[in-house]
């Protein structure tokens, strides 16, 4: 009997061998084929959008499997896209245990790209991360390959002593994107130069909205749709590097006091709460009351266009009251890859190359990281006019924004401070809480999430 | 060999079967539940991509656990716990006994236990979304309400404290009604039918035979109920947690205590949600044996204690 039980144990103990095997079972010879180069490009992601863009453009793409889950180069070597969706922080979950495991992985397993959003961008740029190689270490040298892109794409993407990190092929400048039907009703005319003209300040935009009012429409749908403006106008960073503070600006202040003026005075829609959810979604239908919004150009297409139940241009857009950004995915490469060759050749050929940026414009209506192909396409109506927007051409708004935004200083804490923030002051702009009770409540969110804050300053 | 055996033991064949189970227990839940209390007297957390620790500092965590407002999440949770679970333990006698009444001739009997049981066969976080899309200012109920001239201005019930915590309530009771229905069904089942004819004779009626016949003796399937849902409800996280976005809105009202959990492992702080689940480990103890006691109680008309007094007392005597 014992007999049978010590064979049974060897099974188990054989068979979990087996198991473990499959774990690694990465060939430790696979970084030893040609110019040192591996076989596999390992490229973190959260959609099929820088996907798509590679395939469109890059010209070493040979085919992309039907799954779209291995691309294969010319020359042989695969890319392995590896997506995670964004929502509720799994795509980072999953990328941060990656590049934790990065120095002990075999080649192939390496993380070789990975993608960021502008709200997080700065955890992986950050110097003392390491995690993003400078650009310079791959041979890209930033003050000569990429004088074209966008001044404040290039800050975004460095780190605290200005070495660049990353790179990007989207710029992501927004507008103020209104119905033309409502204009018409309202002030008699949708000539988006006239629109400009009273939408050009928060000053001016207050005495707009009062005229909307009187009319029964909304200006804008709530109060997270102006959010990016005044955060993107912050002269600190939430926190400075080396603090546990939490500093909140004075423009963030500026946000709450004027998002309950607004509020109270019903130029927001009070019964949308937020962003991203069935009621915003509906706000932008024709059966709403919602005159504007503030979106960039992924917004429009990918956001408005779908909600919109009624024709094709009944929406025109124009002049922000304030310069903003909103978005934009960064390219890195991942320290300790193990294709250096190629990671620069896809970066160089996404973000630096003024003809691929201008076909993926072309294609995707992406606003892209080169200031004289925006320039240029502000001009060419023919090939850059928006059916959706009525025939009217874009970029000629979007160009002078890009120009003129300056990028509010980054911190690794910036997306659990603008998502709390907004998620604790809601309650208090629907008086469901007192304006302290909202500060207690954002500070104790805050410490819950960054177990390192201990503090929490508010500016007045 | 041969002659050594004398009797024949199937009883370690019992052992090596169940044995895959105790070793899958060992390494994948045992290890972990040491490990998690070990990490909650360490700092342990990640910052950005950083890692912070693992630092020993003793009861720290558990310490700052209680000044924050862990004990008003606990209350959050057994409000919503219990806004689920008596209508569902109501509801679900009633049909049970409905069901199982011979008498009633409930005609497709087999197609209502499907109906009812229904609703747990959808994920609680599909659940979860669909209400919040129902009961959104905007949403279909909404303008029911509305275009049957019920109510004037919408209700914005996710912005309402009781509104919130009614809809975490009903989600729970409709999901699993059905479950504890068809549990209490086969326990009045097992009950011998010659008692409720023999009651039925002593001129027993149905609200009689409900308390003092069927009641008592469904007892430990109703305390089994009552644990399940303890633990459960204790435990409970997904409907609040995609109705209110993780957040516990409004004024983190409907905040439960493994949603707090999950707060903290957002930023994978490793040490503070290790105390917490001990936390929450003692107390999901202390209810299991104070129900553990309540049913197993061997002694339900008290005779063997009167038993045993008297022969103490004869012993006394003696």
């Amino acid at each position: 009997m014992k007999k049978q039980v010590v064979a049974m144990v060897l099974t188990v103990v054989t068979a979990t061998g087996l198991l473990a095997g499959c774990g690694n079972s990465a060939s430790p010879n696979s970084d030893t084929d040609g110019a040192g180069e591996g076989k596999v490009i390992n490229i973190y992601s959260w959609n099929d959008e820088f996907r798509t863009r590679v395939e469109a453009i890059y010209p070493e793409v040979e085919k992309t499997s039907t799954d779209g889950t291995v691309t294969t180069l010319k020359d042989g070597t695969e890319i392995h896209w590896i997506i995670n969706p964004n929502q509720d922080g799994v795509y980072q979950q999953k990328l941060d245990e990656a590049l934790l495991k990065q120095a002990d992985a075999a080649p192939d397993d390496k993380v070789d790209i990975f993608l960021s959003e502008t709200d997080y961008v700065y955890k992986y740029s950050d110097a003392d991360a390491g995690v993003a190689m400078p650009l310079e270490e791959l041979g890209i040298d930033p003050s000569k390959d990429l004088t074209d892109q966008y001044e404040f794409t290039k800050t975004t993407a460095s780190d605290q002593n200005g070495v660049q990190r990353g790179s990007t092929w989207q710029c992501c400048p927004g507008l103020l994107v209104y119905r033309r039907d409502i204009a018409k009703d309202v002030f008699g005319t949708d000539d988006p130069e006239v629109i400009g003209e009273k939408v050009k300040d928060w000053d001016t935009l207050k005495g707009t909205a009062e005229e909307l009012k009187a009319k029964g429409y909304y200006t804008f749908s709530s109060y997270a749709d102006t959010f990016r403006l005044y955060g993107n106008s912050i002269e600190q960073p939430w926190v400075t590097t080396g603090e546990s503070v939490v500093k909140v600006d004075q423009k963030i202040m500026d946000w709450i006091n004027d998002s309950k003026e607004w509020l109270d005075a019903g130029y927001f829609d009070k019964t949308v709460k937020g962003q991203w959810n069935d009621d915003w979604n509906k706000a932008m239908s024709s059966s709403s009351k919602v005159f504007a919004f503030l979106l960039p150009a992924w917004g429009i297409d990918f956001t408005l266009n779908p909600n919109w139940d009624g024709e094709d241009g009944a929406w025109a857009v124009t002049n922000p009251p304030q310069e903003y950004n909103w978005g934009g995915s960064y390219i890195h490469a991942a320290t300790g890859t193990d294709n250096p060759e190629h990671v620069k050749d896809i970066i160089l050929a996404l973000t630096a190359n003024k003809d691929n940026l201008l076909k993926i414009s072309k294609e995707y209506s992406d606003f892209t990281n080169t200031q004289s192909g925006m320039q240029e396409a502000a001009t060419d109506d023919a090939n850059f006019a928006s059916d959706f927007l009525g025939g009217q051409n874009a970029y000629k708004y979007f160009a002078p924004v890009a120009e003129n935004i300056k990028i509010a200083p980054l911190s690794a804490y910036d997306q659990g401070c603008v998502e709390l923030i907004q998620n604790s002051f809601g309650d208090y702009l629907q008086d469901k809480i007192d304006f302290d009770k909202a500060k207690s409540n954002f500070e104790t969110a805050i410490k819950e999430r960054y177990p390192d804050i201990t503090e929490v300053q508010w500016a007045e | 060999m041969n002659k050594k055996r004398k009797s024949i033991s199937y009883g370690k064949w019992g052992y090596l079967f169940i044995l895959p189970f105790f070793l899958c227990f060992f390494i994948f839940s045992f290890i972990p539940l040491l490990d998690t209390i070990r990490y909650s007297f360490f700092e342990y957390y990640r910052s950005g991509i950083k890692e912070i620790g693992p630092n020993f500092i003793g009861v720290e965590n558990y310490k700052s656990l209680l000044e924050s407002d862990m004990l008003k999440y606990a209350g959050n949770t057994l409000i919503l716990w219990i806004i689920g679970f008596i209508p569902q333990v109501v509801v679900a006698l009633v049909l049970a006994c409905w069901f199982s009444d011979l008498r009633l001739k409930i005609h497709g009997k087999q197609f209502f236990k499907v109906v009812i049981y229904l609703p747990n066969l959808i994920m609680a976080s599909a659940f979860a979304m669909l209400f919040f899309a129902l009961f959104s200012t905007n949403g279909p109920i909404n303008s029911i309400l509305e275009s049957i001239g019920f109510i004037k201005e919408p209700i914005d019930f996710l912005g309402s404290v009781l509104g919130t915590r009614s809809l975490v309530g009903l989600m729970n009771f409709l999901m699993w009604f059905g479950n504890t229905t068809i549990m209490l069904m086969a326990a009045i089942m097992a009950i011998s039918n010659d008692i409720f004819e023999a009651s039925e004779i002593d001129g027993c009626n149905s609200i009689k035979r409900f308390f003092y016949i069927i009641l008592p003796l469904i007892r430990p399937i109703l305390a089994y109920t009552l644990i399940t849902s303890i633990i459960g409800g204790l435990q409970m996280f997904d409907v609040p947690q995609i109705l209110t976005n993780g957040q516990g809105n409004p004024d983190r009202t409907s905040m439960t205590l493994i949603m707090f959990l999950n707060s903290h492992l957002k930023s994978k702080n490793y040490g503070m949600a290790g105390a917490l689940s001990v936390y929450l480990f003692i107390v999901s103890g202390i209810l299991c044996f104070i129900v553990y006691k309540m049913t197993n109680d061997n002694d339900p008309d008290g005779s063997k204690r009167a038993a045993k007094k008297k022969a103490k007392a004869e012993k006394r005597k003696g």
